[in-house]
């Protein structure tokens, strides 16, 4: 079985705070983590590989650093790692990352593929099923638990709004996976030696004959206009006084609006 | 990259570093050096004092906007024959959207009947595109994906919208990805850009912590999906009268089966995203117990419980009542929010309720910038006076 992981190296959003007077992220010492949900998707690649045997490669787009993310995933126990690494994917939207990742995927040749649900700091959750229209292939997404894989199929459940769905499909498929999958293993003390030595292997835009249409800025549909912070509501009052003027004023405001 | 740095003017400051929002700025041999991450957002040009960082030469290699695209398009999703609610959402802003471009509202249904369509047209839509082959009763990725990437190239849309859904998420992306086009994820407001007439996508990224504008110029249709909740519906009339074209789903096929569709929702989910009123409790209220007196001020006014993530997580109340980017959207006309703080995580999720009152010690809290009434105090104080004047009212 080949089992190919592709994981996103991120600023753990957890730490990021806004700088109340300029307005800008305060990024200084915010660590860079693999995202959480990728975590998920790792162990499942790892699961799967346990019952099935095979392999697990795990790839990434990004730049040189983005190789410590690999090595982090190597010492949880994955085979191999590819990083996509070329200024030419520089600017990628979800479009040209979704390109990019299925040729290289095409490539390397793959049974199941697995994503997280979304990165936690671009959220968008397009990465995963784009890629698979790419490679012509289904895609289940928001995967919560796997009831069953054998050599030719898988069967999970994908979570809803209310409730779940039992889906079946075919390989190769790709997979999007939520938290509830499982619990991502620590390293183990092999893991980490084989994370150490680890020769991380590079592919450029060259590697995976792509385009240069179709990669980063250029072939990327959407651009960001600008970024700013969310605002404040206008209009807000602020009510003074003891705190029973306090309630008797907000008791009018709400009388006032037809509210209560 | 259309950003570049002059190293000549660069110092090494590293104030671009600290404002760029994905981590592509480095510093290499004291000069700022933008690395792969580059998004083109452009913050980094503003913050530099040295003026150093500048804007080059825009690409025009783009393809042409393909011309004869026309019309702004809602996916109304049904789930177990039901239309969802984001559905009247979607007919609610997508007829701004029209207004703005004079042109037509149109819905697309898979599935339901007959009356849901109509329902629709109520609702605001001028046509609906329905398909009631059975391939669509429940929802798969391919067909529905590979149905509507059919019908968009048919009818050629300006502006496809879809709600931001388990449903919407999962397989519009497929349809963006085959068209080529744009598509932006979870936006919270739409607007059209007066001189271009571009689709203005906008939307929380990085768990809420800043907002980001994002366009699709060169290619149509302009696709996003939209966050449930935050859009108000459009009016309802009766009378209402429109179009409905059958479309039928030959040669769609599909290589993943749904065997089982299982319902599985508690009632307090559900009443936290149909309540009327929201009563909050966050890590303010210092115990488990503090949910007592939440409970009692929501039961007076018939409101649901919800809570912060902090609340949660501390164990004082289960998961299902967390609002916020981890927990539910929630968009009720009363929203009090007591002894939470407001990390932006929990405001994305309450932020566009009609009326948020937040009770907190702290008057720095950034709850207070949502907040539409402020009041600085002891929650254990002033929602026990809330309480008595309720009842008083009431004459209870």
């Amino acid at each position: 079985m080949k089992i190919v992981v592709c994981i996103k190296q991120v600023p753990d959003t957890a730490e990021v705070r806004i700088n109340p007077e300029t307005g800008t992220l305060i990024r200084e010492g915010v660590p860079s983590i693999i995202n959480p949900f990728d975590m998920h998707a790792i162990e499942a690649g790892l699961n799967i590989r346990e019952k099935t045997g095979g392999k697990v490669t795990v790839i990434t787009m990004g730049p040189l650093q983005a190789e410590s993310a690999l090595r982090d995933a190597i010492s949880m126990g994955a085979d191999d790692s590819l990083l996509l690494c070329d200024r030419a994917f520089a600017g990628s939207d979800t479009w040209a990352t979704s390109f990019t990742l299925s040729k290289a995927i095409g490539k390397l040749g793959a049974d199941i593929i697995i994503c997280g649900k979304q990165a936690i700091d671009g959220d968008t959750a397009q990465v995963g099923p784009e890629t698979a229209e790419f490679l012509n292939i289904p895609h289940i997404s928001y995967v919560r638990k796997i009831e069953d894989v054998n050599e030719s199929s898988i069967r999970v459940q994908r979570m809803m709004d209310e409730g779940y769905d039992v889906v079946e499909s075919p390989f190769p498929v790709l997979l999007t996976v939520v938290k509830e999958l499982n619990e991502p293993r620590l390293p183990s003390l092999k893991g980490k030696m084989a994370a150490k030595k680890a020769v991380i292997q590079k592919w450029g835009a060259s590697d995976i004959l792509a385009d240069e249409n179709d990669i980063g800025l250029k072939g990327s549909p959407t651009q960001v206009k600008n970024i700013f912070t969310p605002e404040a509501r206008s209009g807000r009052k602020m009510l003074e006084g003891a705190p029973e003027e306090q309630i008797d004023a907000l008791f009018q405001e709400l009388r006032e609006l037809k509210c209560l | 990259m259309p950003v570049k740095v002059n190293t000549d003017k660069c110092t090494g400051c590293k104030e671009c570093v600290a404002s760029c929002p994905f981590e592509a700025i480095e510093i290499k041999d004291e000069k700022a050096f933008i690395n792969e991450y580059c998004q083109s957002c452009m913050a980094c040009i503003t913050v530099c004092p040295e003026g150093a960082i500048v804007e080059t030469e825009t690409d025009k290699a783009k393809p042409e906007k393909a011309e004869g695209h026309k019309g702004v398009w809602i996916f109304a999703e049904q789930r177990n024959g039901k239309v969802g609610s984001v559905a009247y959402e979607l007919l609610g802003v997508g007829r701004k959207l029209a207004l703005d471009l004079n042109t037509e509202l149109s819905a697309i249904l898979f599935g339901a009947t007959d009356a849901d369509a109509q329902e629709l047209i109520k609702w605001g839509a001028d046509k609906v595109y329905h398909s009631k082959d059975r391939i669509f009763e429940n929802f798969n990725d391919e067909p529905y994906s590979q149905m509507l990437t059919r019908l968009i190239n048919e009818y050629r849309p300006e502006i496809v919208l879809a709600g931001a859904t388990p449903i919407g998420r999962s397989f519009i992306p497929r349809v963006a990805a085959r068209i080529r086009t744009g598509l932006t994820a979870d936006c919270t407001s739409l607007e059209i850009e007066k001189d271009t007439g571009n689709l203005l996508q906008i939307r929380p990224a990085f768990g809420g912590n800043i907002m980001a504008t994002i366009l699709c110029p060169n290619t149509r249709p302009q696709m996003s999906t939209v966050r449930p909740r935050v859009m108000k519906r459009g009016g309802y009339d009766a009378n209402r009268s429109g179009e409905i074209v059958d479309v039928r789903a030959e040669g769609i096929s599909s290589r993943t089966k749904v065997l089982e569709s299982v319902k599985e929702v508690s009632d307090i989910t559900v009443n936290l995203q149909e309540a009327e009123i929201i009563v909050s409790g966050g890590r303010g209220l210092g115990d488990p117990k503090g949910f007592k007196i939440i409970e009692e001020l929501a039961e007076l006014l018939g409101a649901a419980v919800g809570s912060s993530r902090a609340a949660v997580d501390e164990g004082w109340i289960p998961y299902r009542h967390q609002v916020g980017q981890t927990g539910k959207t929630v968009c009720p006309k009363i929203y009090f929010a007591c002894g939470i703080s407001g990390a932006v995580q929990h405001l994305v999720g309450m932020q566009s309720s009609d009326i948020i009152i937040a009770i907190n010690r702290n008057p720095e809290a950034p709850i207070f910038n949502v907040a539409s009434y402020g009041i600085v105090g002891d929650l254990y104080e002033i929602v026990p006076l809330l309480i008595k004047k309720i009842k008083e009212a009431k004459g209870i």
